[in-house]
């Protein structure tokens, strides 16, 4: 798995440096996304105002790029991630991390869970 | 035909009455042992009760496990883990099993087998055939039969040492408080989030430990909530399931098994680690003395289980409990009498799915309607588009019908360039341009999304072509058309 940061030897234009990260989907997310339970992002490390990217800016890109299946509403409700879903920061939920506000680091391993009900 | 069929029902009911009237004789007999052992129990401890009986001559046993019980329970009884007082801490235990399915059944099973001392359980449902991939304490015999009564008669074969306690009801903010303070622990065994909120805020209220399961396709999940089970306000205490989940999920995300499939061992898998939560839970002491329960919470953790991950089992740290939750806070209003009131609405809370009522009449046509047309015009030059999950498909579909699972319509239909494709790639070019299109799907809400799709990418040629659902899905195709269509 490659954690280095992704850097332009000269840059030309104002490139946005890239950092590599695991993201991973289960409890049914992964039918949105592919059916594929793990993407390797290679993620902007700063968003549109120039700011470090954090999980707000992960999810918007995820929505963006990878999601495949027309039910964003499955995954985001109003901008946010929708009731239901676990964020899982390095294996530790995310309300440890600081939520939507962590700042992503390159190597990061993001689980993104459906909680389920059936029994 | 007629005659068969009401022959059959006929013998069902007689079935039913039958097996109605063994349960009633199993219960007496179970009555009366019950008795007859406490009457020896009470003779073992020297009560003042009549001595003239043969049981005279034994001497007298002076441990705290009777003899049956030292064999039963040997094997787990020399563990470190358990020991005699774990074994004593199990037998004083009660146990509450809410839901008697795919995670009770097992999770009851083990449970009585280890024996603790009361187990409850508590389900309104009966049994029905497709339930028994998984719930495997019930049996073909026993369809029809109330699952409670059915996990009870499973566990009472495997040990009629433990005394069973049968809630032949659902849980409501009404009985819950009755029912949950006879326990010591609580199991979720339950499939749906209004139970789930429910039984995590009568937990905290009456402050008893909840392990939580749940399952769905080939994965599982597992956590201990309200352990330790400290008063509301307390940080000392686990975390509750509004303080993981405070809101919760939109009504229509919730997929039951019965929608999205389930595989046997995985739910299976799931209960016994429920069976095991708890033995852990009550070997140490829980819910006997506030003493024993240990100094620093356990640290809260969720377990996930996917069956087909290259790492089946994860376990991720989670939050401790929330310092605003609705239940479990300071600040919470949560109280016995709200609930017994019922100013808790479980199931607005949670929302319900509303079916999908996009369509107007004159865009459906009903199972009937459409094999008129097949069997008046059999040439009538048309698409049948059968837009249930490929899975569904290949089960069993009507003759001539073309498969686009709805999944992948979503797939495609995510930008607008994708609209060609989807109709080039999906409608036959043999259709003649004004030949009708009709969808299907399972029970008729994905087929209505469908058809509008359809429409919106301009497939109805402006009114010139019709673009429309068959109401009411397969599931209307076999009730009223084609009885021998198998139906998932």
């Amino acid at each position: 798995m490659s954690t280095a940061t992704e850097t332009v030897p000269a840059p030309t234009q104002v490139e946005i440096p890239k950092i590599s990260i695991d993201v991973e989907f289960t409890g049914g997310l992964e039918m949105l996304f592919s059916d594929q339970r793990r993407h390797t992002i290679s993620l902007p490390a700063a968003n549109k105002d120039g700011k470090p990217a954090t999980i707000a800016d992960l999810i918007h890109y995820l929505c963006e790029h990878t999601m495949k299946d027309a039910r964003k509403d499955l995954f985001v409700l109003q901008d946010h991630l929708r009731p239901g879903i676990l964020v899982l920061i390095n294996d530790a939920d995310w309300e440890l991390e600081g939520e939507e506000a962590y700042e992503i680091q390159a190597g990061d391993n993001i689980l993104f869970v459906s909680t389920l009900h059936g029994g | 035909m007629d005659s068969i069929t009401d022959k059959a029902e006929q013998l069902r009911h007689k079935i039913s009455q039958a097996e109605k009237e063994l349960q009633d004789l199993r219960m007496q007999l179970e009555e009366l042992e019950s008795t007859t052992r406490n009457l020896n129990t009470n003779q073992q401890l020297g009560s003042t009760s009549e001595s003239a009986h043969p049981t005279d001559t034994i001497p007298e046993w002076k441990w705290p496990l009777s003899e049956e019980e030292y064999s039963r329970y040997g094997r787990q009884l020399i563990l470190p883990t358990v020991g005699i007082n774990g074994q004593l801490h199990l037998k004083s235990a009660a146990v509450l099993i809410v839901g008697a399915g795919g995670l009770g059944c097992p999770a009851a099973a083990y449970l009585a087998g280890a024996g603790v001392g009361t187990l409850g359980v508590v389900d309104g449902d009966t049994v029905e055939v497709s339930n028994l991939h998984r719930q495997i304490a019930h049996s073909t015999q026993r369809v029809g039969m109330m699952k409670v009564d059915s996990l009870i008669e499973y566990c009472r074969g495997l040990n009629p040492v433990v005394s069973y306690v049968a809630h032949r009801e659902h849980l409501t903010p009404q009985n819950s408080e009755a029912i949950v303070s006879e326990y010591d622990l609580v199991l979720d065994c339950t499939d749906h989030p209004t139970s789930r909120y429910l039984i995590s805020d009568i937990c905290v209220l009456l402050r008893k430990p909840l392990v939580s399961a749940s399952a769905l396709r080939t994965d599982g999940q597992l956590i201990v909530l309200n352990s330790p089970p400290t008063a509301q306000g307390s940080t000392e205490g686990g975390p509750c399931y509004r303080c993981i989940f405070p809101k919760p999920p939109p009504a229509e995300s919730v997929v039951s098994c019965g929608e999205g499939g389930i595989l046997g061992p995985v739910v299976g898998v799931m209960g016994v680690l429920q069976a095991l939560e708890a033995i852990k839970l009550i070997v140490t002491g829980v819910g006997k003395d506030s003493n024993s329960t240990p100094k620093d919470p356990i640290a809260p953790s969720l377990l996930l289980f996917s069956a087909t991950s290259t790492t089946p089992f994860r376990s991720i740290r989670m939050r401790s409990r929330r310092p605003n939750c609705f239940a479990c806070s300071t600040g919470s209003t949560l109280t016995l009498k709200e609930l017994r009131a019922g100013s808790l609405d479980y199931v607005q809370f949670c929302g319900v799915a509303k079916p999908v009522d996009v369509l107007k009449p004159e865009e459906r046509v009903s199972a009937k309607e459409y094999n008129d047309i097949l069997t008046k015009q059999p040439d009538k030059d048309h698409l049948l588009l059968d837009v249930r999950e490929k899975e569904h498909f290949e089960i069993a579909s009507i003759p001539g019908a073309i498969n686009v699972p709805f999944s992948t319509i979503q797939t495609r239909s995510k930008t607008s360039t994708d609209d060609d494709s989807l109709a080039s790639e999906y409608i036959p070019k043999s259709l003649s341009a004004h030949a009708p299109i009709y969808v299907i799907c399972r029970v008729g809400n994905d087929s209505q999304l469908v058809t509008k799709r359809l429409k919106e990418i301009g497939l109805d040629a402006n009114g010139e072509r019709f673009v429309g659902d068959i109401e009411g899905g397969m599931l209307a195709w076999k009730r009223h058309v084609d009885q021998t269509m198998p139906f998932t």
